[in-house]
């Protein structure tokens, strides 16, 4: 816990020798799936399926309304059971649900396309990766049609694999880089294919050096040279998407933009692993590598388990509950999301599940909020730069527009802030809610000139039907003079 | 099972106010300790009658403003406000001075602004400059440090603290032991029309290095400094950018006419300038908040505290050039904003 001569960001307590052995345990399918119609990416899918159905591995049961959501498939077969709201890892604790009971046959969907992913056009292989649900497997389960999408219609030509892996207690990267580094490089060179892509560089942080040989061999032995492999210190928060570009490329992603804006698309290892099994197999995103740990649980461990399995049989694998649990955590102790319960299935987006215990909370849990004393500690460690302590002011002073200015969109929500802060004030929380208001603001500005434009146009409607019913009026009152009148011509 | 949940992050480093405040008061005892040594026990009159006064007034202020009034003693910031102001006055001020000094420090300095994190000016240096003003005669009036000629024993000094402190006559018997600063003894000298080397050369004005006594001082400020920038409590921007705004012109005005003109050297050790550099211009809450406006911010104490030094009414200027620097923040804050990630400036 020292603070690093780096420019910005933290050295952070890994906490992840637990876990990381390089292991990936096999976990069968579970006797029935909870999977959420938001995996993470914050867009609510569309069920597709009714209680009753009968489902297969891999048959479609949810998609998106819009291009933030990405398919959603059957990880297990059998029927489904339920189709409402539970808990989940969604930004609101909760969110509609498709249950399906396990018939234990695991048979797979027939519908399902097979053929050979290498030989499509890149633009049908966006689609068909769109359509196989792959999604962004480091926690944010973009779908990774819509961002290989938006790269090719920037010509973004340099793909980046993100396996920096900076957030403590999470390894189920390093993991899948060990375990499956065939993968990876097969995965990187079909992504490379869908974007057309000249380079892909997979980086990854200096404190995994068996990640790091392990992708080089298989580099190696896939003659793939095209793919290399780049060492960046493990400094918190490498793997963010905008500190990993500048970290590779030195450019800059402009503020509100996309890394494929300086030509630069960035997927997660695991993300790529997933397109190669699809690739290989034809099996879509039904199951990920996910790192079960933290002081709470008996042995941690990573597995492979399919998307929908309840976190308590995933704890249940890693040996049960140790001590007092205190809370349970779907990702890292920075960023991770504190869920209410363990009934929750696990989501594209969950790569880890930290139960903590009051020692791994320590002490934030004794927080004890002073005033800010401007000691500037947040910009110091703050990787877009931002000065937290004015932006704090400003949205305790409800200046919402100074707040914009100084950057609150800007905040890549990292908790570098908190972290360090002598006056222990949540600010990483502070700005978050700051967010949801302007948002809000903004929906509600927006709903008010919807309003005001359908009074407009439903008044110019009115008049207009008044002017020609007038005109109407006018042309039948002519005639009816006209045949009065008969002397006189038209 | 069911879990509480909580907002991310869900660990923090567990730095705390208090932490900070009590870093600084450790870098402080170096300062104490050589000060007593050499000036007499006044120093620890002041500052139990500084703290007192801070911490009574501090409960007060916080009763007034219907605040946690436990909560916000135990964060230690009115204890560094009192230690810094004890440091800075005359150890043979009567204690009803001091207190008052606190007490405005306090009161009008912090708690009328909004008390901690709000006040624009350094409360210690509000506390300092208002003595200054009101008592000129009581605040200039220093004993002769022991390691100068004519100074007698430590025994002595006491005594004599223990009758300035109670507010005795110290009358023609202590002509001997107080005086002036060697920063006044050479402004008034000056003044004199006597050049710098005929003043430095009565031998009781300059030491080893700087003035005679405060050199030592200044050294104990300079290692407390370097132990809090090593600690990470103070950051090198502001106390560097004193420093240099202090010597660069002193170094420049000293090469021009060495008659005149103090040594770069006297001028780094003498009065309150490492106190000033990195104890009394880095509070951070009346500094400027970001590197770059901290490094104008201290550049700009600096040169005041020369300009006073070389031309001002006082012959030490941190605390007026801190005060004035304070003003200067909001204007720095707004034009100091560094260029954000993605961002093209504005």
């Amino acid at each position: 816990m020292t603070r690093n001569d780096f420019p910005a960001g933290l050295v952070l307590d890994a906490h992840k020798r637990q876990a990381a052995d390089g292991v990936i345990v096999e976990l069968g399918a579970p006797t029935h799936v909870v999977l959420a119609l938001d995996q993470g990416s914050g867009t609510l899918l569309e069920s597709v399926v009714a209680v009753g159905d009968l489902v297969a591995v891999g048959t479609v049961i949810a998609r998106p309304a819009d291009v933030y959501g990405a398919v959603l498939h059957a990880p297990v077969s059998g029927r489904v059971t339920a189709v409402e709201t539970c808990d989940a890892a969604s930004a609101t604790g909760a969110c509609r649900c498709i249950e399906i009971e396990n018939d234990g046959r695991d048979a797979v969907e027939p519908a399902g396309w097979r053929g050979d992913a290498f030989a499509l056009e890149p633009p049908d292989l966006v689609g068909r990766l769109g359509e196989a649900g792959i999604a962004g497997l480091g926690g944010a389960a973009f779908p990774t049609a819509t961002k290989l999408q938006a790269a090719r219609e920037r010509a973004a030509r340099q793909l980046l694999l993100n396996g920096a892996e900076c957030e403590p207690w999470i390894c189920c990267d390093d993991a899948l880089m060990r375990a499956d580094a065939s993968d990876v490089v097969l995965g990187a060179r079909l992504l490379m294919r869908a974007l057309e892509a000249t380079s892909c560089v997979v980086v990854i942080e200096d404190d995994k050096p068996a990640a790091v040989a392990a992708l080089r061999q298989a580099i190696e032995v896939a003659r793939a040279r095209d793919v290399v492999v780049e060492v960046v210190p493990a400094v918190y928060p490498q793997g963010a998407e905008r500190q990993l570009v500048t970290a590779v490329t030195g450019l800059e992603v402009p503020s509100g933009g996309l890394p494929a804006d300086v030509g630069v698309t960035c997927q997660n290892v695991a993300t790529a692993a997933a397109a190669a099994r699809w690739a290989r197999s034809g099996e879509p995103c039904v199951s990920r590598v996910v790192t079960i740990t933290g002081s709470g649980v008996a042995r941690p461990m990573n597995v492979r388990a399919r998307l929908g399995t309840p976190l308590s049989t995933l704890i249940d694998a890693a040996g049960g509950y140790r001590g007092e649990p205190l809370r349970l955590i779907a990702g890292g102790n920075m960023t991770g999301r504190a869920l209410a319960s363990d009934d929750v299935g696990l989501a594209k987006a969950i790569n880890c599940v930290l139960v903590a215990t009051r020692a791994d909370l320590q002490p934030r849990l004794d927080a004890f909020e002073q005033p800010c004393i401007r000691c500037g500690d947040c910009a110091t460690v703050c990787p877009p730069r931002l000065l937290p302590q004015q932006i704090h002011r400003a949205v305790r002073a409800g200046a919402d527009e100074a707040a914009v200015q100084l950057g609150v969109w800007d905040c890549i929500d990292c908790g570098c802030c908190d972290y360090v802060c002598p006056s222990q004030i949540p600010l990483a929380l502070r700005f978050r809610e700051a967010r949801a208001r302007l948002r809000e603001r903004a929906a509600a500005t927006a709903r008010a000139a919807a309003a005001r434009e359908r009074f407009e146009s439903h008044e110019r409607r009115l008049q207009e039907a008044a002017v020609a019913e007038q005109q109407a009026f006018d042309v039948a009152r002519e005639q009816a003079r006209g045949s009065i009148e008969p002397g006189r011509s038209p | 099972m069911k879990f509480d949940t909580a907002p991310a992050p869900h660990t923090i480093a567990g730095y705390t106010v208090h932490g900070v405040m009590l870093q600084v008061l450790l870098a402080l005892a170096p300062v104490a300790l050589v000060h007593v040594a050499l000036f007499g026990p006044g120093l620890l009159l002041q500052v139990a009658v500084a703290c007192v006064t801070a911490l009574l007034c501090e409960a007060l202020a916080l009763r007034w403003r219907q605040r946690d009034v436990r909560a916000a003693l135990r964060d230690g910031s009115v204890l560094v406000t009192a230690g810094l102001l004890a440091l800075s006055v005359t150890p043979l001020l009567p204690w009803w001075l001091t207190a008052l000094g606190t007490a405005f420090a306090v009161l009008l300095g912090k708690h009328a602004f909004g008390g901690l994190g709000q006040n624009p000016f350094n409360p210690a240096m509000v506390g300092y400059a208002s003595l200054l003003i009101a008592f000129p005669t009581e605040m200039t009036r220093w004993p002769v440090p022991l390691d100068a000629e004519g100074a007698r024993s430590w025994g002595d000094l006491a005594r004599l603290a223990f009758t300035a402190f109670y507010g005795g006559d110290l009358g023609t018997a202590w002509d001997g032991y107080s005086g002036a600063t060697a920063l006044d003894s050479i402004r008034a000298g000056l003044d004199l029309r006597f050049t710098m080397s005929e003043l430095l050369a009565r031998g009781t004005i300059v030491g080893a290095v700087g003035a005679r006594g405060f050199e030592w001082i200044n050294l104990a400020a300079l290692a407390g400094g370097l132990y809090l920038l090593a600690r990470g409590i103070v950051r090198w921007h502001i106390p560097v950018a004193v420093l240099a705004g202090l010597l660069v012109p002193a170094f420049v005005a000293h090469a021009l006419d060495r008659g005149a003109n103090l040594a770069p050297l006297v001028q780094a050790f003498s009065g309150a300038t490492m106190l000033g550099a990195f104890f009394i211009a880095t509070d951070p809450v009346s500094a400027a908040t970001s590197d770059r406006g901290r490094l104008w911010y201290g550049a700009g104490i600096g040169l005041l505290t020369w300009i006073i030094r070389t031309w001002g009414g006082y012959p030490d200027g941190v605390a007026f050039a801190v005060l004035l620097m304070n003003l200067a923040v909001p204007l720095l804050d707004r034009y100091t904003v560094p260029r954000i990630y993605g961002r093209t400036r504005e």
